[in-house]
């Protein structure tokens, strides 16, 4: 471990840190150059969970805010494996999640969108990887809701997601959109990645994941930043 | 493969990340007392400020303690004056180097989280730092806590004179 050094952010597909167009990046991107850092302990670790501090129903959104009945919307089922970028799955690691409900309603206090909030629904939920790096969950799709950076704003129906990784160089904040939106060219949060990344960040509608008669199915991967280490080693 | 692209923690986090401390009923996996108040607990408190000096309510912060694996969490949202708040330990010293916590930052505006650290104003080993040495005089300032009566004092600016030093790792 301690001759591993991990790769930087891609900047051929990571967003830059000021994006003029996504308003509220002016006054909150460093401006000053970004000084290189030397990877040391700090770096190479990171807290590690345990599926053991998950509630059972943490990984379905559909079913872990019931109140008097089920959720609204179209329930999914999304899936994938999370790679570093030299392929190789990382099992056993912490991805959360929140998101609108369908109506395009966040829980949240500060949302003050003219749209319903759903009594069976919290929108947050979490889940692990495991032994493979494979990851599940259920909930409802998203609805997309406006936002104030510019007149008839809109953001894309999307999930987001916070990822661990194996130290804090990993560490993944993102959105997952979905096929076909058209807000999708509209959204300078989603544009803010290079065009290059940009597909990465759209799931796959997903047939043999769909549940008969239950929910449709998403496939969604993730790609931590890799490291140094040649195919050949054993880590 | 190709890393997946960074996109902003939005404004929205407080339920899925910090659920506890903004009052949700959803359990949080770690939160900003990382020790309990006999294990020689020091706080480290702060606020967050934007290019034109306002202080952001809607920041998350975590921190990483390496050398006694300790992990936090708050957000900026909850506190009177906006300001986040940290009960844990003294970090030791590794391999001779002044002891520090390492910072992530989130925030709404960041389409990329931002790296930092926080040193501490009472540590000799600072002046022999080879990553505080690494970094010009004029700005080695803002990467070091304060000690104040009750806690460390840290305030992060995003721009201006005072920017503070962020990392690439």
């Amino acid at each position: 471990m301690s001759n591993l050094i991990y790769n930087l952010f891609d900047e051929e597909v990571q967003p830059p840190r000021l994006y003029p167009d996504y308003k509220s990046t002016v006054l909150r991107a460093p401006t000053k150059p970004l000084v290189l850092l030397k990877q040391s302990l700090s770096e190479l670790s990171g807290p590690v969970f345990g599926d053991f501090e998950l509630g059972t129903l943490d990984h379905d959104l559909t079913r872990n805010s019931i109140v008097n009945g089920e959720p609204l919307g179209e329930r999914i089922v999304v899936h994938g494996t999370v790679f570093n970028e030299n392929g190789q799955p990382i099992p056993n690691t912490l991805i959360e999640i929140w998101q609108a409900n369908s109506c395009g309603r966040y829980v949240h206090k500060v949302d003050q969108h003219d749209a319903p909030l759903d009594p069976n629904f919290l929108g947050a939920g979490r889940c692990m990887t495991d032994a493979n790096g494979n990851y599940k969950f259920y909930t409802i799709k998203p609805g997309a809701y406006p936002w104030g950076n510019h007149y008839n704003a809109w953001r894309p129906n999307h999930i987001h997601f916070s990822l661990f990784g194996a130290n804090i160089t990993n560490r993944l904040v993102t959105q997952m959109y979905f096929p076909g939106d058209p807000l999708l060219q509209h959204d300078p949060i989603f544009l803010g990645v290079p065009p290059k990344g940009r597909d990465l960040l759209i799931s796959k509608f997903d047939l043999d994941a769909t549940e008969e008669s239950f929910a449709l199915g998403y496939r969604f991967d993730f790609v931590l930043r890799g490291n140094n280490a040649t195919p050949f080693e054993k880590i | 493969m190709k890393q997946t692209p960074s996109q902003t923690v939005g404004p929205y986090f407080a339920y899925g990340l910090t659920p506890e401390q903004y009052l949700y009923s959803f359990k949080s996996l770690a939160n900003n007392e990382l020790v309990a108040i006999e294990d020689e607990q020091i706080i480290v408190k702060g606020r967050v400020f934007d290019g034109e000096g306002n202080v952001i309510p809607d920041a998350m912060l975590e921190i990483w303690d390496a050398k006694n694996n300790l992990f936090g969490r708050f957000g900026t949202g909850t506190e009177k004056d906006n300001s986040f708040v940290f009960k844990t330990q003294k970090p030791g010293s590794i391999d001779g180097q002044a002891p520090y916590l390492s910072v992530i930052l989130f925030m709404r505006g960041q389409l990329i989280h931002s790296y930092t650290r926080i040193y501490f104003s009472d540590e000799d080993l600072n002046t022999t730092d080879t990553t505080l040495l690494q970094i010009e005089e004029s700005r080695r300032s803002t990467l070091i806590a304060q000690k104040q009566e009750k806690f460390y004092e840290f305030n992060i600016y995003m721009q201006g004179d005072n920017e503070t030093v962020f990392f690439e790792i």
